[in-house]
């Protein structure tokens, strides 16, 4: 018996040593450094609460976590309805394994490049004179270009979902995969129609694999800060850009307080949502 | 390369027959230390502009050593600078970064008597006047953070002390770029920027420190305000400059902030942009895809800089001599001519002419209508015959100069606003 915990401490010991050097000591170190003071060139050690105070007393801030959460929402609204979708037209309407698994890596393809292409692409697509316009124009829908189609709120959420939708299809299409395919025909056998069966079966079944893709995307989102800067061409702000601002003038401290506030609100979200659902049974 | 260890071979043979002085005589200067400067590596980082790869490879060739040039833009080259002493050995940096970095000892100051040509830099990088009757533009002039008291000297000091913080190598004046065939009429003004008339087709840049000089040329152009020095503007100030834009930018004035150089050009090439803050070769890379595009020089004058290249306080011994010779090479004319063929000016221009056509020097410094093909240093045909440089002469841009970019007094306040405007 003892014997045994020795070895349980033992094994538990790599995975706790990698964890706390690359997971809670960087955590701990940003929480300590928000605490310091800047000046232009550099930052020096001490206990105040200034950047924490500029930061909870500026109207800037909550505009910006605002924005930030308008962007979290708006993305998980689409890419849970594009993911759901997707995963069930895989899970369900694609009856042989192997062409579920070929159309399932088809989705993955324009994964295989980096996001940083996938995104800008969409800029001279979306342009003044871009496709989208010149088209538009052409089959006579629209006289004018469309000015918020690039710039704007809608070209940032629509490259978070074009980039994230992906992170959602993959747990639910996971999740749908094991339920049993009899639970469906005995529903079936009980007389629903298919929206009863997809309301009342599948979708409290997915909850898991939906959390997850959900905590994927918020999280994404919310960490985001190139996809803003340059699809809405540094006119938009969230957290992430006010991080990345404050990094680039050497304002570490305030970074850092920045990013402390992030975290948490991250992990109360996240926290939130895993009261719903018991992610362990997914696990 | 094979010329170096072929000096190299004589020299050594020359001394084993007892010649060495007629060797020292017969090789002057870049042979000094022979084989050993073939493993020299110096790294060097900067802005865009002159961190060339072409330089690079001269530098092989010219002088046998190796530099890494590792290109940022203006905000990481600050805090790299200011936080990262060891990764760099030369920094190519603005004047105004200088202001922010030098107090913090990571730079060391060079003896102007080992600098060649420092009798011939132009005097802006000296005493601040481009002519003797020039007046000294507002912001952080080059030559008040171009000289510290000594060798370890962390000030500044107003005199040529001898001691330079940073050897200046490309400067220039800048001005908003505008697409003159979208907006068909004449641009004279910088107010121009926030005419409605351009509503959701202007754009700025998104580097505080330059940003704000743009605004204070336009909100003194509409007449708002007059700053009594635009480079050290008050809390107030600072408010009320931020505040005309907040406005602006609310009201659908900008289509996009820009950060970087090639971002500027898309703007303005594509058409989503038809005026706004822009860099000198921003310009002729829009204009050589064959898109009208001009520098236009404005009433109230320009917007200037200057860049320069300051030593690693860490650099010694065989690098630090290596990175002298670099400093004397830099200036000894084949950069400058590079430079001045992308449409920058060389701190030492009379230099640069001997590696410019009578033609491009008349073009791009003397102002004079192209005889020919005018071609930047790819060999991009950029204007033909008879086209003239905007702006005009070296002395009728740099003598034009309203203010440089600036740090200011007040400047962690202009940040933090600088952002809210951003978030607004």
């Amino acid at each position: 018996m003892r014997n045994n915990s020795v070895i349980g401490w033992l094994l538990a010991t790599p995975l706790s040593l990698v964890l706390l050097v690359f997971l809670v000591a960087p955590i701990a170190m940003i929480i300590v450094v928000s605490f310091w003071g800047a000046t232009e060139w550099s930052i020096y050690p001490a206990f105040q609460f200034d950047n924490y105070q500029f930061l909870l007393t500026s109207d800037v801030t909550y505009r910006v976590f605002l924005n930030t959460f308008k962007y979290a929402a708006m993305t998980w609204v689409f890419t849970l309805l594009i993911g759901f979708t997707v995963a069930y037209y895989l899970a369900f309407h694609i009856r042989s394994l192997t062409w579920q698994i070929v159309l399932f890596l088809l989705c993955t393809i324009p994964f295989l490049t980096s996001n940083i292409i996938r995104m800008i692409s969409w800029i001279p697509f979306l342009g003044r004179n871009g496709i989208a316009n010149s088209t538009l124009i052409s089959m006579g829908v629209i006289d004018e270009p469309l000015e918020w189609l690039l710039f704007s709120d809608f070209s940032v959420i629509l490259a978070f979902v074009h980039l994230y939708t992906l992170f959602m299809v993959v747990p639910i299409f996971n999740t749908m995969m094991r339920i049993d395919k009899s639970l469906i025909e005995a529903a079936a056998d009980a007389g629903a129609t298919g929206w009863q069966t997809l309301w009342h079966v599948i979708i409290p079944l997915t909850k898991p694999g939906i959390m997850i893709g959900t905590i994927f995307v918020v999280a994404l989102v919310m960490g985001d800060f190139i996809t803003v800067r340059f699809m809405s061409g540094s006119q938009s702000a969230n957290v992430g850009r006010m991080i990345q601002n404050d990094i680039g003038l050497l304002q570490y401290p305030s970074a850092s307080a920045t990013a402390v506030i992030l975290l948490i609100t991250v992990l109360l979200l996240i926290g939130t949502l895993l009261r719903f659902v018991d992610i362990r049974k997914e696990l | 390369m094979t010329t170096i260890s072929k000096v190299r071979y004589s020299r050594r043979s020359l001394l084993k027959s007892g010649g060495a002085a007629v060797a020292a005589a017969a090789l002057p200067a870049p042979m000094v230390w022979g084989q050993e400067t073939k493993n020299i590596t110096l790294r060097q980082f900067g802005t865009g502009v002159s961190n060339l790869n072409e330089v690079a490879k001269k530098v092989k060739e010219d002088l046998g050593f190796t530099l890494e040039m590792t290109a940022l833009d203006s905000d990481s080259v600050t805090q790299r600078a200011a936080t990262q002493p060891d990764s760099f050995d030369i920094a190519d940096i603005e004047y105004w970064i200088c202001k922010k970095v030098w107090p913090t000892g990571n730079l060391q100051a060079m003896d102007t008597s080992k600098i060649a040509n420092y009798d011939k830099i132009v005097g802006i990088f000296r005493n601040g006047k481009l002519t003797p009757e020039s007046v000294i533009a507002q912001g952080t002039a080059p030559h008040t953070v171009g000289f510290t008291s000594g060798v370890n000297g962390t000030d500044f000091v107003d005199e040529e002390s001898g001691y330079m913080t940073l050897i200046p190598t490309i400067y220039n004046a800048d001005t908003l770029g505008i697409r003159p065939d979208l907006i068909g009429r004449p641009i004279n003004n910088w107010s121009e920027l926030l005419n409605p008339e351009f509503a959701g087709k202007a754009s700025i840049l998104d580097i505080s420190s330059i940003g704000i000089m743009d605004m204070a040329m336009v909100v003194e152009s509409m007449g708002e305000y007059t700053y009594p020095d635009k480079g050290n503007m008050t809390k107030e100030e600072i408010d009320m400059t931020l505040g005309i834009f907040t406005e602006a930018k609310k009201a659908g004035q900008f289509r996009a902030f820009w950060k970087s150089f090639d971002e500027s050009v898309n703007l303005m090439a594509s058409g989503e942009v038809v005026i706004q803050s822009m860099w000198s070769p921003a310009i002729t890379a829009v204009r050589s895809q064959g898109i009208p595009c001009v520098y236009q020089p404005l009433e109230e004058g320009y917007r200037s800089w200057g860049g320069g290249i300051g030593l690693s306080a860490s650099l010694s011994g065989m690098e630090l001599d290596a990175a002298y010779e670099y400093i004397n090479w830099y200036l000894s004319g084949w950069v400058g001519g590079f430079l001045m063929r992308q449409g920058y000016y060389s701190a030492v221009p009379e230099t640069s002419k001997t590696f410019m056509s009578n033609d491009e020097w008349g073009f791009w410094f003397e102002g004079k209508a192209a005889q020919g093909d005018i071609a930047n240093p790819f060999g991009d045909v950029m204007e033909k015959a008879g086209a003239v440089r905007d702006g005009g002469s070296f002395y009728d841009r740099m003598g034009a100069v309203a203010c440089w970019n600036a740090v200011m007094d007040e400047n962690q306040y202009m940040v933090r606003k600088w952002n809210e405007f951003i978030a607004a």
